[in-house]
């Protein structure tokens, strides 16, 4: 057993966490602002945060991660981390000539005080950022929230680029959250078959999807432009997909810019799915297109011919807090049963909306925001369930109770292809349930006595 | 042969490269860089100065990782009965959670934390009003839900800000458990210039708290200690394996699959035998002075290495029947390296590599590639001292600031278990032998000469050197790895092997050779031009009529 010391019985932990089911704010920012086109993440830090998320990124992206970093030393400790900023964003200038610099922060130069605004005036006022260029800023203690804080602290900087002119452009903006390169393509093209005009940001698709053709850039073709950004000033509205990734976004936007927003789960499953097109079709004022309605036919299909082998399936969920809400709600569209639902994140607000959209059931479900893994298995090893839906380290559990597991969420660390095949929409809706499918039916293919072994499911 | 191949051959002019690496920086950064980037000139018996162990330029986007993640992640990380609890924010103790490939046995009842992440997640509330009593919490909740031997706390960057007397909770938390060792390491991120200032920090904890803790004696003839063996891709595994055959036992591994007891009983052993010089020889310097066992350098990576440090072993216990055995072993082993070897070559000979790896393995590894016959045109190391480059007779080195706050410490002959293992004349007789010991000749000297050494290289140094002397792989860790792919060449990464391993020892060898020839002869790199790239021309025989 890999996880042998875990024991059944639950007690509670009041200042230990187990396994974690989240991880620290600068690496979502680092992720956000790698969906800028032409922008190098910073991070305003001792060096090893850069590394850890760099190495992160790239286990689960399996592309290049660039970013810099301030390597603060013991004396930058002290006396604070302008000299070490204001020498980098010079050094990052000459040398790798992005057009914007994304900073976020880390517990260190959080604790310490460090105004990242205040630094970005003096460079400024010091010539250090040349014509054209950008620094942005975001603040993301490691102390508080998660990744999703995170990522969702510098998607909201990214709205400083904003310009609002007297002229309307009549795109829809659309902040798709903390989704992979794949199914930020997808939006977009479930966007277009819609006949809507849109602007994503960020946007990682051709960023960390991206082609093998014996040229390295360090800033791929893929990423929202600055222009795209200054002009979601002018948009007609904005469609911001998960409260937790995107609402900050959206809602600073209508604040500066008056850009009428509405927040959306992310689109995974039929019901998250419908509800995002049919948003996309009134905001923009269009009809929804024959081939979108055909996908959407396309995963009922699915779903009524698959539905045999979901019934009653108890299925345990740990994940960031949007996917995992649509999740739940997918998972319970199809009548399988989500019993032990965790998110690292904290926030009460988590588990209200799990019980709006558990209540009624017929059977107990736990749930818990700032969970962690080693509850999730606890809860597990008390009832067992069918399937484990969880990110890469959900593999220690799957093997130790012998749970079939989807890996979907961060980090995938050992299997690949989520950077290329979307689960987002109809059409990741239909890989979502394939993927599910195959597992429980390769497990009743190795369960099943020979007698009752058959040829067709 | 193919026009990239027949490029290849042109002679590189090492100072036209030099200076091309470093012509895009601003003058200050430029100067430095300068210093750290060395042309080899090694003679026989003076090397050259290299600038090394110096801090980091900010912005300027380095391989190098934090002090935690040398001591937490490195050291400590491979120990698999003792509970590691990071004190601070979530993300340091995410990050270090079973990324490094460190394999473990603990067999069917033993203890194995290995694969848990604990944290005690800091929150702004402890930020403000300090930590130190979540601490006592989570000590108190992990010795209640697992009741493990022993507890090491890490700290994190705030926790050195805001004064959380981590050591004073430790002792506390010791004193009332009674049978758990607590202690703590001041590992926070911003100490030192690199991984290696956790080194240091984690090898002098160790011997504090740990060694010497089990006085009970071992059975075995000829018991060592391997020193900075991490069991990375199951390396340890092989080691242990060809330890078991030649009969020599050994007490602990620092620290690859290593126990509590394992570090407790250390000062039991005869003879240490350092692997990573970098990240151990402290520990290895201490256990001299302190109970007064010998240490030598040995290298398990290639073959040929192997044989030699075996030799070098049988020969400190100066035993026949250990000699013998030894090179039995040996006899053994080789003929199934040699083929493989000699099968790999026909396609590896005369490739070229080039080495950003740690500050032991770019200078290990050049072994296995000289038996499979390719050269290491370009190396150097991400966190060494000038010691790993030049060899020990440069030390002591002169402090600086970022050293000088790394606690160094002060450890004298123990009154009890001092024993030297060898009398003076004993010693003298072994070096007269050729057998050398605290001897560390570095990387520059088994380097040819107009190779480039370089210090920290960096990402875009990396992407230049690729360019500009196309090497047939290039060899460093995971951030570098998909950047030099899209260059098109070959990239293993030797921190953690991608998925390989193991490439110590003997097996190792013959690992590592088919995982060189698999990525340098490979056909999957000639896809990269579309045939319609390749002849962008139409022509009218093309056109359909």
């Amino acid at each position: 057993m890999l996880l042998r010391h875990t024991p059944k019985e639950v007690t509670e932990r009041k200042g230990l966490v187990i396994n974690p089911a989240k991880t620290c704010q600068p690496i979502g920012a680092m992720y956000a602002a790698l969906g800028i086109h032409g922008c190098l993440p910073h991070s305003h830090g001792s060096q090893g945060c850069c590394a850890y998320h760099r190495s992160t990124l790239t286990r689960h992206y399996k592309e290049p991660i660039s970013a810099a970093t301030s390597s603060f030393t013991e004396g930058a400790s002290v006396f604070g981390g302008q000299s070490n900023l204001l020498q980098a964003i010079n050094n990052i200038f000459s040398v790798y000539e992005p057009t914007v610099i994304a900073v976020h922060t880390t517990c260190l130069s959080e604790t310490i005080g460090d105004d990242i605004p205040q630094i970005r005036k003096k460079a400024i006022m010091e010539g250090k950022i040349p014509e054209g260029s950008y620094v942005i800023g975001a603040s993301t203690p490691s102390y508080s929230g998660s990744h999703v804080t995170g990522f969702s602290t510098m998607v909201k900087s990214m709205v400083e680029f904003s310009e609002k002119s007297e002229k309307k452009n009549g795109r829809v903006n659309i902040i798709p959250g903390w989704v992979e390169p794949s199914d930020m393509e997808e939006i977009k093209r479930m966007a277009a078959l819609t006949g809507v005009e849109t602007i994503m940001f960020p946007d990682t698709s051709g960023v960390l999807n991206g082609p093998m053709t014996g040229e390295y850039k360090m800033f791929p073709d893929g990423g929202t432009t600055v222009e795209e950004l200054k002009s979601t000033g002018d948009s007609i509205g904005t469609l911001a997909l998960g409260e937790w990734c995107s609402a900050a976004a959206a809602r600073e936007l209508d604040k500066k810019c008056k850009v009428p927003c509405k927040v959306l789960d992310m689109p995974f499953g039929l019901q998250a799915t419908d509800r995002f097109v049919d948003a996309l079709r009134t905001i923009a004022g269009v009809s929804v297109s024959d081939e979108l309605a055909f996908e959407r036919g396309q995963l009922v299909d699915l779903i009524t011919d698959m539905h045999q082998y979901f019934y009653k399936k108890k299925v345990a969920i740990a994940g960031d807090p949007d996917q995992v809400i649509s999740m739940v709600e997918f998972l319970i569209s199809i009548d399988m049963c989500p019993v032990h639902i965790i998110t690292g994140t904290p926030g009460k607000k988590f588990e209200k909306r799990i019980a709006e959209l558990t209540e009624g059931l017929d059977y107990e479900v736990n749930v818990k925001a700032k969970g962690d893994l080693f509850l999730l298995h606890q809860w597990i090893k008390n009832e067992p369930v069918d399937l484990l839906i969880c990110n890469s380290y959900g593999k220690y559990i799957a093997r130790d109770e012998d749970v079939p597991l989807m890996r979907w969420g961060f980090p995938i660390l050992d299997r690949q292809g989520h950077q290329y095949f979307p689960t987002v929409g109809y059409k990741g809706g239909l890989r979502l349930l394939e993927t599910i499918l195959g597992l429980l039916l390769d497990r009743k293919d190795r369960d099943d006595p020979e007698t009752s072994f058959e040829l067709v499911q | 042969m193919s026009a990239v191949r027949e490029e290849k051959l042109v002679q590189w002019d090492p100072v036209d490269i030099k200076a091309k690496l470093i012509a895009k920086y601003p003058p200050k950064v430029a100067r430095k860089r300068a210093k750290q980037i060395m042309i080899n000139e090694a003679l026989e018996n003076e090397t050259p100065e290299i600038t090394a162990n110096v801090r980091t330029i900010p912005g300027i986007i380095t391989m190098r990782g934090c002090t935690y993640a040398g001591c937490k992640g490195v050291i400590m990380g491979p120990t698999r009965d003792i509970v590691n609890l990071v004190h601070g924010p979530i993300g340091c103790s995410f990050y270090a959670w079973l990324t490094r490939r460190n394999q473990t046995d603990p067999g069917e009842n033993g203890d194995n934390y290995i694969p848990y992440a604990f944290s005690t997640d800091m929150q702004e509330q402890d930020i403000i009003f300090g930590g130190e009593k979540k601490l006592e919490l989570a000590i108190q909740e992990a010795y209640d839900t697992f009741h493990p031997k022993s507890i090491a706390i890490f700290a994190t960057c705030p926790v050195g800000l805001i004064g959380d007397d981590i050591h004073t909770v430790a002792s506390t938390m010791k004193e009332k458990l009674g049978d758990c060792n607590v202690y703590a390491f001041s590992c926070e991120g911003y100490k030192g210039v690199s991984q290696s200032a956790g080194h240091h920090i984690a090898n002098n904890q160790v011997f504090r708290h740990i060694v010497g803790e089990n006085d009970e004696v071992k059975p075995g003839e000829f018991k060592i200690n391997l020193l900075g063996e991490y069991n990375i891709g199951g390396d340890g595994f092989e080691i242990d394996r060809i330890f078991a055959k030649c009969g020599i036992t050994c007490i602990s591994t620092f620290s690859g699959n290593a126990t509590y007891d394992q570090f407790a009983s250390a000062h039991t052993a005869d003879l240490n035998a350092v692997m990573c010089h970098r990240s151990i020889n402290y520990v290895a310097d201490m256990l001299e002075t302190k109970y007064g066992i010998p240490w030598i350098k040995v290298n398990f990576i290639g073959a040929e290495s192997t044989a030699k440090s075996l030799r070098k072993i049988a020969r400190y216990f100066d035993n026949t029947d250990l000699i013998d055995r030894v090179e039995k072993v040996i006899a053994e082993e080789m003929p199934e390296v040699e083929a493989a070897a000699a099968d790999v070559r026909k396609r590896t000979d005369g490739k070229t590599a080039m080495l950003f790896v740690g500050a032991s393995r770019a200078h290990h590894y050049q072994g296995l590639f000289s038996e499979m016959g390719m050269k290491v045109i370009s190396a150097g190391y991400e966190f060494a001292h000038r010691d790993d480059y030049e060899g020990r007779q440069v030390l002591p080195l002169k402090l600086d600031a970022d050293s000088r706050n790394i606690e160094e410490l002060e450890v004298v002959a123990d009154e009890t278990r001092f024993r030297p293992r060898k009398s003076p004349e004993e010693l003298a007789a072994l070096e007269e032998q050729g057998l050398d010991f605290e001897k560390y000749d570095g990387l520059i000297r088994d380097m040819d000469e107009n190779t480039l050494i370089i210090d920290d290289l960096n990402q875009y140094e990396a992407e230049k050197l690729v360019e500009l002397m196309k090497p047939d792989i290039f060899c460093a860790g995971i951030k570098e790895k998909f950047s030099i792919m899209k260059l098109g060449v070959p990239m293993k990464q030797l921190h953690s092997y991608d998925s390989g391993g193991p490439y110590a020892g003997f097996k190792g060898a013959v690992n590592f050779y088919h995982e060189i020839d698999r990525l340098t002869s490979s056909k999957v790199w000639s896809y990269l031009k579309a045939p319609w790239q390749e002849n962008p021309e139409l022509t009218a025989a093309y056109v359909w009529e």
